[in-house]
């Protein structure tokens, strides 16, 4: 464990999210929230305080090593979450502090999760601020501090490696650093084409660029009471595509830029995804038939929530919670499904389970002919033995969590329907879940020890199991 | 630039590190077993590819045809030509290989044209050479050279009761009468780049730089050994003491190697007509004390077990006072193994890493600079570098006292129309020239790093 590193990762994230508070309050001066303005003020400055305070005698470092990487994220999803958590709870929208904090988490981990019942009396500036977290955590701070900082310590992929989600990280380029910058550069400019084409819809600049951060994210949180249905069809078909697009893994994108089309197509996570999500939306339309009058909107509505649910976004332009039981059970095994690896979405993602299924195939093989030599293949390359050991684990430890999750929160004596999707929610970074947490509800009902499990749940989803597994486990804080 | 490593063994990390200490590099390296791709991936900011060198599909993910240089380290010769050739059928980038068959010396000659190989490199030759240049002036434990061979720098130790002992750095010319210049210092674990008034104690390890045929005159006025050997033993008769046996015999040392393997004792009797070989155990010290360790004047150990290597030449140094060279296969220790008295060290795989990164950067120069040469010296942990003056220089025609040079830099020679200078204040610097810097910064590419910007 090497402290200076961690101290100075840590530093370099409390500056950036300094930096980033900026925005709201240029928000909250534009709106003319006056009492916003200074807690703003005031926070920019703690953050920027502790951040100096944590940088002293950091300057000779030493080399990253993978414990340094897993420590140091994880740290600083928390130690961000806690300064994101301050200006809900001096601006008295959230009072108490651990609903403050599970609000925070919810936007850093994209999970969209809200506690707030009344968004119409929230200042501008915390709506701002609620969604642009969605941003930060959507392609995580750490792999935006890389792109940023000077860096010739090679450690960096450690971090990268430790927020970045998927079952094996690689890079685009050889350098870390470039890396990072080029998934950062793909985000930024398909935010903005979003933005735009929002505009185009008529939607208002401070709409656009708040459901813009929650769908690149794939966050969710809702911006205020009255929901999709002021915008146009138009707008929502816009903001399906786009949750889609924010699923794929952004190689992908690469490999489109660099002009490798054929290779992108090979990919076999993407072809599955898509395939997922029209067979869910022809399903759901079917089944919904009676629901609704027009085709058209039978079919937007499928799509709109099959995107939202399988990127793990959590928009809603419906109240799934009404529709029949197959749909809504398409709907949760979906939650689980997740989006693909290296996107911004959670979940336990799309090429974990393709290896699953295909290990369990190779298995049944092996059973059949004993003595037979069978591989695990993703776009016709072998996957490694200890990758398909690692989801293994993952997966176990995956539904340990989850089951004690709603173990400890069936505490509060909820339905079982409800403290069920409550942990899939969150675990899987979506938002809504069914009935008291459904699309039109909120978390605010759990008690505070509920609260924090769902906000480790979060966290824990986010960062897929291990880097906040690691803070548990007292071999890391001891010397190698 | 963007540099491909075929082969993660140890030159592989080392040139991948060297390289990537640089900064301005995109590295990307290939082998075939997945934990050197992924050890090295996790050392340094590299991408890895795990596959065959030779196969298509993997030079292609490794991305060979935007790639400027490719470096084929793999353990096999024919691997690292194969790989070289299918490289510049589908790429354009310059190729190097290591190739360390004697056999195929000849037979590269026949096809660099073919296999258009911008540098080859035998790590056993060019480990020879380097042993060969420091027998040559045996009281220096390491010699590199600059300016076409017309400098030299040396690394000696400053032997008890030398007149260099307390004397000040800026003294030297004047009480000597030599045109020598001071590059470095290691005292301890601490190196420096002394300035004038920097006090020379005994046991200090002085590198410094010389016209070449001066420095015999030079050794002989601090008290130290300034002629060449006249006969060396040589336990370990592979293919480095072959190189080496063949250069000492051509310049009339008489040499005497003992290797173990009598099929091979019979391969070398053919091969070296002038050298005695003895077909013994160079480790069993009665065969060393019958054959002479006592009395001859110089003895290099090149068996390839490290181990056996030191301790060879610890008893060497105990029983003889003459040259002792000892080779070291391994890099990882060199920390520990520069402690012990083992007179001369030399790493082939050091060796080997120096050449390519030199060549590395020449040809980065060739895009937009101007190093003709580069050295790792007093212990690697300064780089001495050599630049051509262009027209556009930020340095022409300033006297180098009002230069804002950065710290730990010295401008060391400066060679003229063929005549090499030792520089001081007051000269200044002509079209033409080229400048030997040494400097405790790395990655200087062009005259111009020398400035405090």
């Amino acid at each position: 464990m090497n402290s200076k590193n961690i101290r100075y990762i840590l530093s370099l994230v409390l500056m950036c999210e300094a930096a980033g508070m900026t925005l709201p309050l240029i928000c909250s001066v534009i709106y003319g929230e006056y009492d916003m303005v200074g807690i703003w003020i005031g926070t920019i400055a703690l953050c920027f305080v502790s951040a100096l305070i944590l940088s002293i005698k950091t300057k000779t470092r030493k080399t990253m090593y993978a414990r340094d990487g897993f420590v140091s994220v994880a740290l600083s999803w928390v130690v961000m979450s806690l300064f994101g958590a301050i200006p809900f709870v001096i601006s008295k929208t959230i009072p108490n502090f651990i609903d403050a904090l599970f609000e925070t988490v919810s936007g850093f981990t994209t999970t969209g999760a809200s506690v707030i019942s009344n968004l119409d009396i929230v200042p501008k500036s915390l709506i701002f601020w609620r969604s642009f977290t969605h941003w930060i955590g959507g392609m995580g701070v750490l792999v935006f501090l890389v792109a940023l900082i000077p860096s010739n310590s090679s450690g960096s992929f450690h971090l990268i490696k430790a927020e970045s989600p998927g079952p094996s990280v690689s890079k685009l380029v050889p350098k870390t650093k470039s890396t990072a910058k080029i998934l950062y550069l793909i985000y930024i400019v398909m935010t903005l084409t979003q933005i735009v084409l929002l505009l185009f819809g008529g939607m208002k600049l401070f709409d656009a660029v708040t459901l813009a951060f929650g769908t690149a994210g794939t966050g969710g949180f809702s911006i205020d009471n009255a929901g999709f249905g002021q915008y146009s069809s138009y707008c929502q078909i816009v903001i399906t595509v786009f949750m889609v697009l924010f699923g794929v893994d952004f190689s992908i994108y690469h490999l489109l830029i660099m002009r490798k089309f054929r290779d992108a197509l090979k990919s076999e996570e993407l072809r599955a995804y898509f395939g997922i999500i029209i067979t869910s939306i022809i399903l759901i339309s079917i089944n919904c038939v009676s629901y609704y009058s027009n085709l058209f909107e039978n079919i937007k509505h499928s799509a709109f929530q099959v995107s939202s649910i399988m990127t793990t976004t959590g928009y809603t332009t419906q109240d799934f919670d009404l529709w029949p039981t197959f749909s809504k059970t398409i709907l949760v095994t979906l939650m689980f499904f997740g989006a693909c690896a290296g996107s911004t979405g959670g979940g336990i993602k799309i090429s974990r389970i393709l290896i699953m299924l295909k290990s369990i195939v190779k298995e049944i093989k092996i059973m059949l002919h004993p003595k037979s030599v069978s591989k695990v293949k993703l776009n016709g390359r072998v996957v490694e033995h200890g990758t398909v050991r690692a989801i293994n684990v993952f997966m176990v430890s995956y539904f340990a969590i989850f089951f004690v999750s709603v173990l400890l929160i069936s505490i509060d004596n909820f339905g079982f329907t409800t403290n069920f999707t409550a942990v899939a929610a969150t675990i899987n970074n979506i938002g809504p879940g069914l009935e008291a947490v459904g699309p039109t509800c909120n978390f605010s009902i759990y008690s505070p020890v509920s609260t924090l499990v769902l906000i480790m749940n979060m966290l824990i989803g986010r960062l897929e199991i291990f880097p906040i597994m690691l803070m548990f486990y007292a071999g890391t804080w001891k010397k190698p | 630039m963007n540099i491909i490593i075929a082969g993660c063994g140890k030159v592989g990390q080392k040139i991948a590190q060297q390289l990537h200490s640089e900064l301005v590099h995109n590295i990307t390296v290939i082998d075939v077993r997945p934990n050197a791709v992924q050890d090295l991936a996790n050392q340094t900011d590299v991408m890895g590819v795990v596959g065959s060198v030779i196969s298509m599909d993997v030079m292609e993910e490794a991305g060979i045809k935007t790639a400027d240089i490719l470096i084929a380290v793999t353990g096999s010769d024919e691997l690292n030509m194969l790989a070289c050739l299918l490289a510049k059928k589908l790429g354009k980038c310059q190729t190097i290989a290591r190739v360390r068959k004697p056999e195929y010396a000849k037979v590269l000659k026949l096809f660099r044209e073919e296999l258009s190989l911008a540098l080859v490199i035998n790590p056993e030759q060019a480990a020879a050479s380097e042993m060969a240049r420091s027998l040559r002036l045996p009281s220096a434990i390491q010699i590199d050279t600059f300016a076409k061979s017309r400098v030299e720098i040396f690394k000696f130790c400053v032997p008890e009761g030398s007149v260099l002992d307390n004397l000040k750095v800026q003294d030297i010319v004047a009480k000597l009468n030599s045109d020598v210049l001071v590059c470095g210092v290691e005292r301890g674990e601490e190196t420096f780049i002394p300035g004038g008034n920097f006090v020379i104690k005994s046991g200090d390890l002085l590198s410094i730089l010389t016209p070449i045929h001066t420095e015999a005159q030079f050794f002989k006025k601090i008290g130290l050994k300034s002629d060449a050997v006249k006969d060396t033993m040589i336990v370990g008769g592979g293919e480095t003491a072959y190189y080496l046996a063949s250069k000492l015999c051509e310049s009339g040392v008489r040499v005497k190697i003992i290797e173990k393997d009598e099929k091979r004792c019979d391969e070398l009797c053919q091969l070296l007509p002038k050298a005695t070989i003895i077909n013994g155990d160079g480790t069993d010290n009665n065969l060393l004390l019958e054959e002479g360790i006592e009395t001859v004047d110089s003895f290099v150990s090149l068996i390839n077990i490290d181990e056996e290597n030191v301790l060879l030449s610890l008893y060497a140094k105990s029983v003889n006072n003459g040259k002792v060279i000892t080779k070291i296969n391994r890099i990882a220790y060199d920390r520990v193994i520069e402690k012990m008295d083992l007179g001369t060290t030399v790493y082939p795989k050091n060796i080997t890493s120096e050449n390519i990164i030199k060549f590395v950067r020449a040809m980065n120069n060739s895009m937009g600079s101007n190093i003709e040469s580069m050295h790792y010296i007093i212990g690697g942990k300064a780089e001495a570098l050599e630049f051509r003056i262009k027209e556009n220089s930020p340095i022409l025609g300033k006297r180098i006292d009002k230069l804002n040079l950065k710290d730990n830099l010295l401008i060391a020679c400066i060679t003229r129309n063929n005549r090499v200078k030792i520089p001081r204040g007051s000269d200044e610097f002509m079209v033409g020239d080229t400048v030997i810097i040494v400097t405790l910064h790395s990655g200087f590419d062009d005259i111009g790093d020398i400035l405090n910007r």
